[in-house]
């Protein structure tokens, strides 16, 4: 059992229902989850998987229906303030006052932490440089691109020097280039300054950089564990190639025998097979027969997207 | 509560509000366009009101009772027609607004002493009919008194035993002998927008921060709630209190209404009453969710303060369920207040339980905000 040293996030039974018109959504529904200090841990799922839900009710910014959740320790619901004192986060939205400036931003943010004006002015040039906005200081919020809105906010929610970070899609509309250079910093804070990073994300690209994620799907947390271990739960191994005639082949494929899944992404299909060298020619023979082509036919690597999709299809079966 | 973290909610707050020039300029002129309005453009008392005259008699009687209306300046004479059926076509056409029909053998009827003559009002407008009927009855008693007089005197007043009218009543109006109408509008102008002005502002500021999200932002540090309602707070105070000051100074130096009482009290009680609105804001920002609801509660809020408050309308003869209402609106004791310190020259040996009202309002309406106040997101 790890101590609560060790432990810097964890729920027990954690249940969170809201009540609608037409009756009551489970959006987090008895989920169990620790994160290690130092932890990077990604919280994956589609939109609508009860991510953004999680996180606040673990922040105590949504009351819990039922179960235990804490933070260092502190009760998400009772120690509000001092989990507020310790933690930063970013919201999904831009959420900072988007009529101040970028130095105002991170003042205000410094001055309701707490923050003494001698540390506020060793710390706000360093952040405002780690953040790459120094040249932006007196721009207004709201302003500003929507990758250099996330390193404002995320410069704003380091400025008290928290030793937890929770991020709610940090990169949601964000280009390219932006997301890149945003998880570097969060790479960056990771390595220099141990920090815990929780941050949610519907993209894999983005799970593949956590030291260990957890999939969520309709509110249920279906596995944690690191993304190489996730990759291997998939059965099988994986086939990819480009039918001449899509729907037809897919419907065929998947009932042909040692075919154990068959995903679609863009024109191509993902076959996963018990048997590569197999199961390679008896569906290029099959297709043939039904006056069907395949190009490119070939063996790869399942990645996080693949895996992700074949373990919440498993739960939607059971 | 932390007195740095007041701060910075102060000075972000005062940022904001002085970097929103459009509101900023609104609440700033709109003390003066009202109060212009309500000198120059806007009046409740109606004259110089179009009128058809059906003289029918054209006698000299006659022409003495048209004499009299016009000279009372609530009358002008538009057009002549022949007969009571014209005088009501010309009102149903809106071509004027009453109408007068004497009928033949005026001046032999009043000899008679039972002359009737008929005056017709348009009744769609319960302004023209306040003002044209009492001034019509008025004249009509007038100029009835003055040849009853000169009958008397005619029959020998000292066989009748006397020669003036047995009663005499003699009015005489008090803090305002001229019954301008600025001295009844600027003080009702001043609190009224006080009120308005509170109670928007921190409504808005307040339901803003959820419709962009940043509460999200702000309740995750370690702000407590009554720290961001008084910090939200305090630069309104500010702001309405520039309307306060602008409205009374230019009533008094521009309209040249007389301030007659103590200007400090005035200042201390207004404060008390900002307070009291603001802190109605914040009560108001707790139940709507957008900063259109909370528009649309600012203006029932606004009508009902019109109507209920003795803004305009005397609360005396209304029924006790709507002064239950009157009285749940703080500007119904600050418009007392107001009239007193301002118009009257009174102090606080009179006013002293609208007052402790007041505070008392101000204090409950704080403590239901905090309490209210939302804590989380759901």
């Amino acid at each position: 059992m790890a101590t609560t040293d060790e432990v810097t996030i964890s729920t027990r039974g954690l249940v969170k229902r809201f009540k609608t018109r037409t009756g009551a959504v489970l959006a987090v529904n008895d989920v169990k989850l620790k994160v290690l200090r130092g932890e990077t841990f990604g919280l994956i799922g589609p939109d609508g998987a009860g991510k953004t839900t999680m996180t606040r009710v673990i922040l105590g910014l949504l009351t819990r229906t039922a179960g235990e959740s804490s933070i260092l320790g502190y009760d998400s619901m009772h120690d509000t303030h001092k989990i507020r004192e310790r933690v930063g986060y970013i919201a999904q939205q831009f959420a900072l006052p988007g009529d101040l400036t970028v130095l105002e931003n991170m003042h205000f943010f410094a001055n309701v932490q707490g923050v003494s004006r001698a540390e506020q002015r060793r710390r706000i040039p360093d952040l405002l440089e780690f953040a790459g906005l120094s040249n932006f200081t007196g721009r207004l919020g709201g302003q500003l691109s929507g990758g250099m809105k996330k390193k404002l906010a995320l410069a704003c929610s380091l400025v008290h020097e928290p030793s937890v970070v929770m991020l709610d899609e940090p990169t949601l509309g964000v280009d390219p280039v932006s997301r890149r250079e945003f998880w570097n910093l969060l790479g960056k804070l990771r390595a220099e300054k141990g920090l815990t990073i929780f941050v949610c994300t519907p993209y894999m690209d983005e799970a593949e950089r956590c030291n260990y994620v957890g999939l969520m799907h309709q509110g249920k947390l279906i596995t944690t564990a690191s993304p190489g271990e996730i990759k291997k739960m998939v059965p099988g191994r994986l086939l990819e190639f480009t039918p001449s005639n899509f729907v037809p082949a897919w419907r065929l494929v998947e009932k042909m025998e040692g075919v154990l899944e068959v995903q679609t992404y863009g024109a191509m299909l993902h076959v996963f097979v018990d048997d590569v060298d197999r199961r390679r020619t008896e569906i290029e023979t099959a297709l043939a027969a039904q006056r069907m082509t395949c190009q490119g036919m070939r063996e790869i690597e399942p990645r996080m997207e693949e895996a992700f999709i074949s373990l919440i299809r498993k739960q939607r079966a059971q | 509560m932390s007195i740095k973290r007041l701060a910075a909610i102060i000075q972000k707050e005062t940022i904001q509000l002085l970097r929103d020039w459009r509101t900023l300029a609104i609440m700033l002129l709109l003390p003066l366009i009202m109060l212009f309005l309500f000198a120059y453009a806007v009046r409740l008392t109606v004259d110089h009101i179009p009128t058809a005259v059906a003289d029918m008699s054209v006698d000299a009687e006659s022409h003495a009772l048209i004499d009299a209306l016009v000279v009372s300046g609530f009358f002008d004479m538009a057009t002549y027609v022949d007969d009571e059926a014209q005088v009501i076509a010309a009102i149903d056409e809106g071509r004027v607004m009453a109408g007068l029909v004497i009928p033949p053998d005026f001046a032999a009827q009043v000899e008679r002493g039972q002359a009737q003559a008929l005056f017709l009002i348009d009744g769609s407008n319960s302004f023209v009919v306040q003002s044209g009927y009492s001034a019509a009855v008025a004249i009509a008693q007038a100029r009835s008194t003055e040849l009853l007089m000169r009958k008397v005197n005619q029959m020998g007043a000292a066989a009748a035993g006397f020669n003036s009218l047995p009663i005499l009543t003699s009015t005489r109006i008090l803090y305002n002998p001229n019954m301008d109408g600025m001295i009844f509008a600027v003080p009702a102008i001043a609190a009224m927008l006080l009120q308005f002005i509170a109670l928007s502002t921190t409504a808005m500021s307040v339901v803003r921060e959820h419709e962009l999200h940043t509460i999200e932002q702000l309740l995750i540090t370690p702000i407590r709630p009554i720290e961001l309602i008084i910090g939200k707070m305090l630069p309104n105070v500010v702001l309405t209190m520039v309307d306060m000051l602008i409205i009374v100074l230019v009533g008094i130096y521009w309209f040249g209404v007389p301030f007659r009482g103590d200007p400090w009290l005035f200042a201390w009680l207004s404060l008390v009453f900002v307070v009291s609105g603001l802190a109605l804001g914040v009560l108001t920002s707790t139940v709507a969710k957008t900063q259109h609801e909370a528009q649309q509660i600012t203006m029932v809020l606004a009508m009902l303060s019109v109507l209920l408050t003795g803004f305009m309308y005397p609360i005396a003869p209304m029924p006790p369920a709507v002064k239950v209402v009157s009285h749940l609106i703080p500007l119904t004791y600050f418009n007392r207040i107001v009239r007193g310190v301002f118009t009257k020259g009174v102090g606080l040996s009179f006013l002293w339980q609208d007052v402790v009202v007041l505070a008392v309002y101000a204090i409950v309406a704080m403590v239901a905000a905090a309490a209210m106040f939302k804590k989380r997101l759901d």
